[in-house]
């Protein structure tokens, strides 16, 4: 049975010494990738972002709506951009929101077994579509709509980019919120029904409340997926760099810091104030993922030991 | 979340090329000439097509050299140029001055090669009875100034006015033509790509963009200060927005060279077609 001897050799011992080190040394630098490269990223956008902080003139990119990069002298005005991605995310999270956290109760509590089977796997196939899918479905079908309906003088509008973010969103925030609500355990549950609550009063009552942490979790990672998404703004929005007046009319065109970024780097010169002026953006949204990426970190820790019933 | 591991790639490999891209200038400075292995072409991404077509000829009739063509803008073609990264700039506008006494302080003589004419077309959707207009008042809508076509005798419909981007080649021939280098107002929309432009324009009866004379299909181009778009006003230079397409060389290539013959092909049969079919105008009449 046993073909090794259970004594080696010092060779073996030797052999299987540095076998073992050399494959934790190996998987250790795998691991490393990954953190490098991130960390890569962060110096190489702040290196490239630097200069632009040196220009004069450069405060405009927090007080100014005036975009007008390649006009002499140029204007870097990045108020309307940060706005632009602000209410797209905004707009997109007051749908994606409500109706995803609504889909993962259901999923979790309401539907059977075999046909929740089937409903989870479409639900997430809808980020597997590519994002330049949304974007011709935006442009082609619902922009030309909202103006033969609506009335619209543009269909590439704030509100179009957000139906599309929200749609985007749903599968994230169903999907980790799905996950928290599954995980409370049947006491929780049966304690409740035991308590003469009935099934709605146990859901709003008793679920949601024990899984806040994890259902902010995926709201907070759907919200980092629309204010992230580039395609489908740049497509969507009309990309006019402007806040909208009245404010609340999300009917008209605006601009986010990613559209631009993916907008404009293409035939940017390299070294220009145009070129690092986007890695600025860059950087700024990247600030805004990485605090979302924190929070989201936050409420992921909490739901742990709620999940096994309430924080004890 | 998928888009940020893209961006993320993408900036990482971005990191690498231009470490490579560094490291590789002193080797294609020695090799450009005749008889050279590499050909690189960089600059206007309007250009670009020309010169994609042209390589795709040429990487056939001469499988040995490496051609490559990076569409990064006019400006950064004339850095190029300048700084030996590519053999061939390719412009949708004439070297400026700067960039001119950049070269000659490098020893370097551009030399300018018109390959084809570009027009640039204002179009609206076919349903707008507006069928001309003067570049002033296109100046104006852009500006802001004038918002409704009821300004212009149109109907009473709000005026939607779309761009390309700013940092395209055919953005600044407007900007420069069109705009006297006036700032659009900030309800101006942005699309990154000709075909866009069209299509846009195409499904938004309010809308006014402005595309290459190959764009024109599904709307209508207005004429401007009187002058109707087509192959013969805009290779004649009767339309007012009208621009030639340049590839520039160091100094005039020597005769026989493969940068002598891909400067020249535009004057060849295949050259022309190729230009018309990108939706140019070609130089020559024929």
């Amino acid at each position: 049975m046993f073909d090794r001897p259970l004594l080696l050799a010092p060779r073996e011992d030797v052999v299987g010494y540095v076998g073992r080190l050399l494959g934790r040394i190996a998987l250790l630098a795998v691991t490393c990738a990954s953190v490098v490269a991130v960390a890569l990223i962060f110096i190489f956008i702040i290196r490239e972002a630097v200069p632009f902080f040196t220009l004069p003139g450069a405060s405009a990119l927090v007080t100014s709506t005036h975009w007008y990069p390649e006009a002499e002298p140029a204007d870097f005005g990045g108020l309307a951009l940060v706005a632009g991605s602000l209410y797209v995310t905004a707009a997109a999270l007051l749908v994606a929101a409500p109706i995803g956290v609504l889909m993962a109760v259901f999923l979790s509590d309401i539907i059977g077994f075999r046909l929740r089977q089937l409903v989870k796997p479409i639900i997430e196939l809808l980020a597997a579509i590519p994002s330049v899918a949304y974007g011709f479905f935006a442009v082609e079908v619902l922009g030309p709509w909202m103006q033969t309906n609506l009335g619209l003088s543009t269909g590439n509008n704030a509100l179009n980019a957000s139906l599309i973010l929200s749609v985007m969103a749903i599968p994230t925030i169903v999907s980790v919120s799905e996950d928290a609500l599954s995980a409370l355990g049947r006491d929780l549950r049966e304690g409740s029904y035991a308590l003469g609550a009935t099934r709605a009063e146990t859901i709003v009552k008793v679920l949601i409340p024990a899984g806040r942490s994890g259902i902010a979790a995926g709201v907070i990672l759907g919200t980092m997926r629309a204010i992230g998404e580039t395609m489908v703004v740049w497509m969507a929005s009309g990309n006019a760099s402007q806040i909208p007046s009245p404010w609340w009319d999300i009917t008209q065109s605006i601009r986010t810091m990613t559209a631009t970024i993916a907008g404009d780097m293409g035939e940017t010169v390299q070294g220009s104030p145009h070129y690092h002026a986007l890695f600025a953006v860059g950087l700024m949204l990247l600030a805004f993922t990485f605090v979302l990426n924190l929070a989201s970190e936050h409420f992921l820790a909490r739901a742990k030991p709620s999940a096994r019933g309430g924080g004890r | 979340m998928t888009s940020r591991l893209t961006i993320a790639a993408w900036v990482a490999i971005g990191a690498i090329l231009m470490t490579v891209g560094g490291a590789s200038n002193a080797a294609d400075v020695a090799t450009a000439g005749a008889g050279a292995a590499k050909l690189q072409i960089q600059g206007s991404t309007t250009v670009g097509p020309i010169a994609d077509a042209f390589a795709e000829v040429f990487g056939a009739k001469y499988p040995k050299v490496g051609i490559t063509v990076s569409k990064t803008g006019s400006g950064d073609g004339a850095a190029a140029l300048v700084d030996g990264r590519c053999d061939i700039a390719t412009m949708s506008r004439f070297m400026k001055a700067k960039e001119f006494k950049k070269a000659v302080g490098k020893d370097i003589m551009p030399v300018a090669h018109v390959v084809a004419m570009d027009g640039v077309c204002v179009i609206v959707h076919p349903s707008n009875p507006v069928s001309a207009l003067t570049r002033e008042q296109v100046r104006k809508i852009y500006m802001g100034e004038i918002t409704n076509w009821s300004q212009l005798g149109g109907a009473d419909m709000a005026i939607v006015p779309i761009s390309r981007d700013t940092s395209s080649g055919t953005y600044e021939t407007f900007h420069k033509l069109v705009m006297s280098k006036k700032k659009m107002a900030a309800n101006v929309e942005y699309v990154n790509a000709n075909p866009q432009a069209q299509s846009r324009v195409a499904k938004t009866a309010g809308a006014v963009g402005y595309v290459g004379l190959g764009f024109i299909g599904g709307v209508k181009a207005l004429k401007i200060d009187g002058v109707t778009p087509s192959r013969k006003t805009i290779a004649s230079g009767v339309y007012p927005v009208s621009r030639p397409l340049f590839m520039f060389t160091k100094g005039y290539p020597k005769l026989g060279s493969i940068v002598h013959e891909f400067v020249t092909f535009h004057l060849k049969e295949r050259g022309q077609e190729i230009v018309e079919a990108k939706g140019f105008v070609p130089v020559t009449e024929y």
